[in-house]
């Protein structure tokens, strides 16, 4: 396949970044998206020119750390999946593709195609944990789960904390991944000790980091690489609510 | 004149950890605030001892080279955790967790470290539920458990098929807590480039901005590597691409030895290469071994037709099909540890009777088990008399779904084939380093104050690690051993104050890094950092992987060092020093992993045995078992760094086994 790629390259935080254009040929449809990357890369360095910054780790869809917003789509046309797990199959000979950063405010670029997405770590930093100390556990059996809340808490777990939800949602919210954490300790009887706070600290959080709020679009349980529900963030204002009215703080 | 002593202590195997405990020096929590430890990753290890050493009251700061902690690459462990709960009342114990991890290393664990493994195992679930990880629960609500290869009980805890996803976030959870309460001081996009030594002791490191390539200076009294192994130097590995040796690497050039470097974990169950662009493999868990059962044809005519896409494996009558694996092992089955099914697939691709276009693919098949194990059982719970073929199939999809739909899913993403309908391919492929930097019981290497935790280090899996045990080691190391052990060597630093970063060893180590990268961003070379890198792993995968031979090593390490010389001539590295440039980070690891590569096939040349991962084709029994030489070569080889380009030098450590005797692994 012969794809015509245009690219977003922005040379550091401070600066105006740009489209760019760059034909790249040969490409197999059993290559990855990111292959398909390596390629050019492997091709610009060859001409004395600056390869093309994305970020990525594992490429098997579990790290989080690759992004990329592909012709308009967070991690590109497929659902279900990270940029790292789409294959050239998903493209045609010929097709132009639009890459480019995840955009908001809470994620300023760093450099081309990586962003900054210290932010969400500094909402986990808020309160999503449960403060037990090393060493401090019971049995592991002394704790009963339902089935259905460890299967709902689990679900929750699965967020990979890759961006996709903020960088699709016409606000820039970042709910669905602050959901995802709250719902997942305050479904848990671990978590239930600390879960007004957690709420409370952890959505003071991300309104400091200058995520929008929730206007209900729906947009993010679409685009998320990792299928996470909106009923978490349904969840998490019910947990807010209450812990705003009952909280004795 | 050997130098190393692994500070075993005295007693009785299932007395000297808790004796141990009881007479270890402490640190009053006084002095703990006063004392600074430097830890570098941020995966299971790292994060778990950040994490528990912040909790007891030690400043601690951690770099990672990644944007976040919670990228670390333990987050892509898959199917489990073993701990020694007998929850499943099948008799587990300790001592049988103990067991079955020396005799899946191939005896070439250290005893005491093994057993203490197997102590805190039960500790490391009851810490991670408490946590809020959300492991698999039964119907009443109690944690539930799987097998893994090498073992006849079911211990291995699991959270479906993610379950290094949500250990690591455990452990991340409890690193952002001590973060937000300020006795963690975290620094993402941070990468080591060299460990500072004074008067003998790892006094601190130095690290690179990866954003605006500033290079800094940290000390403290005590430097933990929990770095990960270095399967990234076979280029194609299950690894993360960032993963990499350097650190290692770098601790072993300042004085920490490096053991057992040959003993490299190639994992029967990977999606096989693809083609010339392939830049990583990808495992698909052990745990399907469980319910997939592996087989080639029988027919070498069956298989040319399947390898020209002819007939699939559908095609061929169950009376044509070889489960190899339940033919040679018929007591372990698909269940045999990992070196043993990834050599039996290897021996059967070379024999010709592979199944895909390259000759190098076997099949996992769920069809049997699907149908005739859970579509039966569940056709019986709902009351369906003489189920249809059809009927077993779509009961038996749902239960399979459950147990492995996320690795099912990313089966098909890849190969663009579902795994329900026709069976899986799978190939062995390079997973795990089981060799690592050399470390005494307290993980301590053999520069004081350096120690190494997890895969970085070589200690607890001898030749060959057993699955879902890398999790339970990068976690016992970090929750509930370095606590312990690092007050051994803390208690008596409580006087040393702060240590100044404008030493001249500081200096020294700056002028080192900082040369090094200039050299790579104005070298006017001609040829991309991949472009060695995968030459490189192409030597290792084909002379030093699964199976090795005197004359192929005596081959790698020539082609290594021709490699290396064009290597500091040729490479380009666009871009600049002082800003974002991954292909700079690429080329300051590939050049550590350069030299790696050649201590590896040095330790495999000389280890003239075969066992677990490092299979000498020398070294067989008639059936192709690994031939181990227990008189000549029960020792942990540890090498000492010499100089460039000069041989490094052997010590041995003599391995005692007083509770567990030598014999001939077998699984049949």
């Amino acid at each position: 396949m012969k794809l015509l790629l245009k690219i977003w390259r922005q040379k550091n935080a401070n600066t105006q970044g740009k489209l760019v254009e760059y034909v790249v040929d040969h490409v197999s449809p059993d290559m990855s998206f990111l292959e398909m990357l390596d390629v050019l890369n492997e091709n610009l360095v060859d001409k004395n020119e600056e390869p093309i910054a994305f970020d990525h780790d594992c490429r098997e869809g579990i790290c989080g750390m690759c992004s990329l917003y592909i012709n308009g789509r967070a991690h590109g046309p497929q659902t279900g999946v990270t940029t790292c797990q789409l294959h050239m199959r998903s493209f045609k000979d010929g097709d132009t593709i639009y890459i480019e950063p995840w955009k908001a405010n809470g994620f300023p670029v760093i450099k081309d195609l990586v962003v900054d997405r210290s932010a969400f770590d500094r909402i986990i930093q808020a309160g999503g944990y449960v403060s037990v100390n090393t060493g401090a556990a019971q049995d592991a059996n002394c704790i009963p789960v339902s089935k259905q809340d460890a299967d709902k808490a689990f679900s929750a777990a699965t967020c990979i904390g890759c961006g996709a939800c903020v960088a699709t949602c016409k606000n820039a919210s970042a709910m669905l991944f602050v959901s995802a954490k709250v719902s997942q300790l305050s479904l848990l009887p671990q978590g239930k000790i600390e879960a007004k706070d957690r709420v409370l600290n952890m959505v003071k959080q991300m309104d400091a980091e200058g995520f929008g709020n929730c206007t209900n679009t729906g947009a993010c349980e679409i685009e998320c690489p990792k299928g996470i529900s909106l009923e978490n963030i349904a969840r998490m204002n019910r947990e807010y609510l209450v812990a705003t009215i009952t909280s004795e703080k | 004149m050997t130098k190393i002593d692994s500070k075993i202590p005295q007693g009785t195997i299932d007395k000297k950890w808790s004796d141990y405990k009881s007479h270890v020096k402490l640190v009053n929590p006084a002095n703990k605030r006063a004392i600074d430890i430097i830890v570098v990753g941020s995966g299971l290890a790292g994060a778990s001892a950040a994490a528990s050493l912040a909790e007891m009251g030690y400043s601690v700061k951690v770099f990672c080279f990644q944007d976040s902690p919670r990228r670390a690459h333990s987050i892509a462990a898959q199917g489990g955790i073993n701990a020694a709960k007998n929850y499943k009342n099948d008799g587990d114990s300790v001592f049988r967790l103990f067991y079955d991890t020396i005799k899946g290393g191939d005896y070439r664990a250290r005893e005491a470290n093994v057993h203490r493994l197997a102590e805190v195992s039960a500790n490391i679930i009851d810490q991670c539920v408490a946590q809020g990880v959300p492991f698999a629960r039964d119907y009443g609500g109690l944690l539930d458990n799987r097998s893994f290869g090498g073992t006849q009980v079911q211990r291995t805890f699991y959270a479906a098929g993610q379950t290094g996803q949500q250990l690591l976030l455990g452990a991340y959870s409890a690193l952002s807590k001590e973060i937000a309460k300020g006795s963690i001081q975290m620094y993402n996009r941070h990468e080591m480039m060299d460990v500072v030594v004074i008067n003998g002791k790892a006094r601190g490191i130095i690290a690179r901005n990866l954003v605006n390539g500033k290079i800094e200076r940290f000390s403290g009294h005590a430097v933990l590597l929990c770095t990960g192994g270095y399967g990234n130097v076979f280029f194609l590995s299950t690894n993360a691409m960032g993963s990499n040796a350097s650190a290692a690497w770098k601790a072993y050039k300042r004085g920490a030895f490096f053991g057992n470097p040959c003993y490299t974990q190639i994992h029967p169950t990977c999606i096989p290469v693809s083609g010339d662009h392939q830049s990583k493999l990808t495992l698909m868990s052990e745990s399907l071994r469980n319910d997939g059962r592996i087989w080639v044809p029988k027919k070498k005519e069956d298989a040319i037709a399947i390898q020209q896409g002819k007939k699939t494996g559908n095609d061929i009558p169950e009376e044509d099909r070889d489960y190899y694996l339940e033919r040679r092992y018929p007591a372990f089955g698909n269940l045999v540890p990992r070196d043993v099914a990834s050599r039996a697939a290897k021996e059967r691709c070379d024999a010709g009777f592979g199944v895909n276009a390259t000759g190098q693919a076997v099949f996992l098949d769920f069809a049997y088990n699907l149908k005739y194990k859970y579509g039966k059982t569940e056709a019986t719970k709902k009351g369906i008399h003489s189920p249809s073929e059809q009927q077993l199939y779509d009961l038996g999809k749902e239960v399979v779904k459950e147990k492995y739909g996320n690795l099912f899913d990313m089966y098909m993403q890849i190969t663009g084939e579902n795994p329900y309908e026709i069976p899986m391919k799978i190939y062995p492929a390079v997973h795990y380093t089981m060799g690592g930097l050399w470390v005494d019981y307290n993980l301590m290497t053999t520069v004081p104050g350096l120690y190494a935790l997890g895969e970085a280090n070589f200690s607890d899996h001898g030749a060959n690690r057993l699955g879902a045990s890398a999790l339970m080691q990068g976690l016992a190391d970090g929750y509930f051993v370095i606590p312990y052990t690092i007050g051994d060597y803390l208690a008596d630093e409580i006087r040393t104050g702060k240590i100044p970063t404008n030493t001249p060893e500081f200096d020294e180590a700056e002028k080192i890094v900082k040369e090094r990268i200039h050299f790579f961003v104005t070298n006017e070379g001609s040829k991309s950092v991949d472009h060695f890198h995968k030459r490189l792993g192409k030597i290792m995968w084909d002379k030093c992987g699964m199976a090795r031979n005197e004359k192929g090593l005596k081959e790698a390490i020539e082609e290594i060092k021709q490699i290396r010389l064009e290597f500091w001539k040729e490479v380009k590295v666009p871009g600049s020093d002082t800003e974002f440039n991954p292909e700079l980070d690429k080329a300051t690891r590939v050049a550590d992993f350069l030299e790696l590569a050649e201590l590896m096939c040095t330790d495999a040349l000389h280890r003239n045995e075969s066992c677990g991962g490092h299979f000498r084709e020398e070294y067989q029994t008639e059936e192709g078992e690994a031939k181990r030489d227990d008189e000549h070569f029960a020792y942990v080889a540890a090498w000492e760094f010499k100089g460039n380009e000069i041989q490094p030098q052997l010590h041995k450590e003599q391995l005692v086994f007083e509770n567990i005797k030598l014999v001939q692994r077998s699984y049949k």
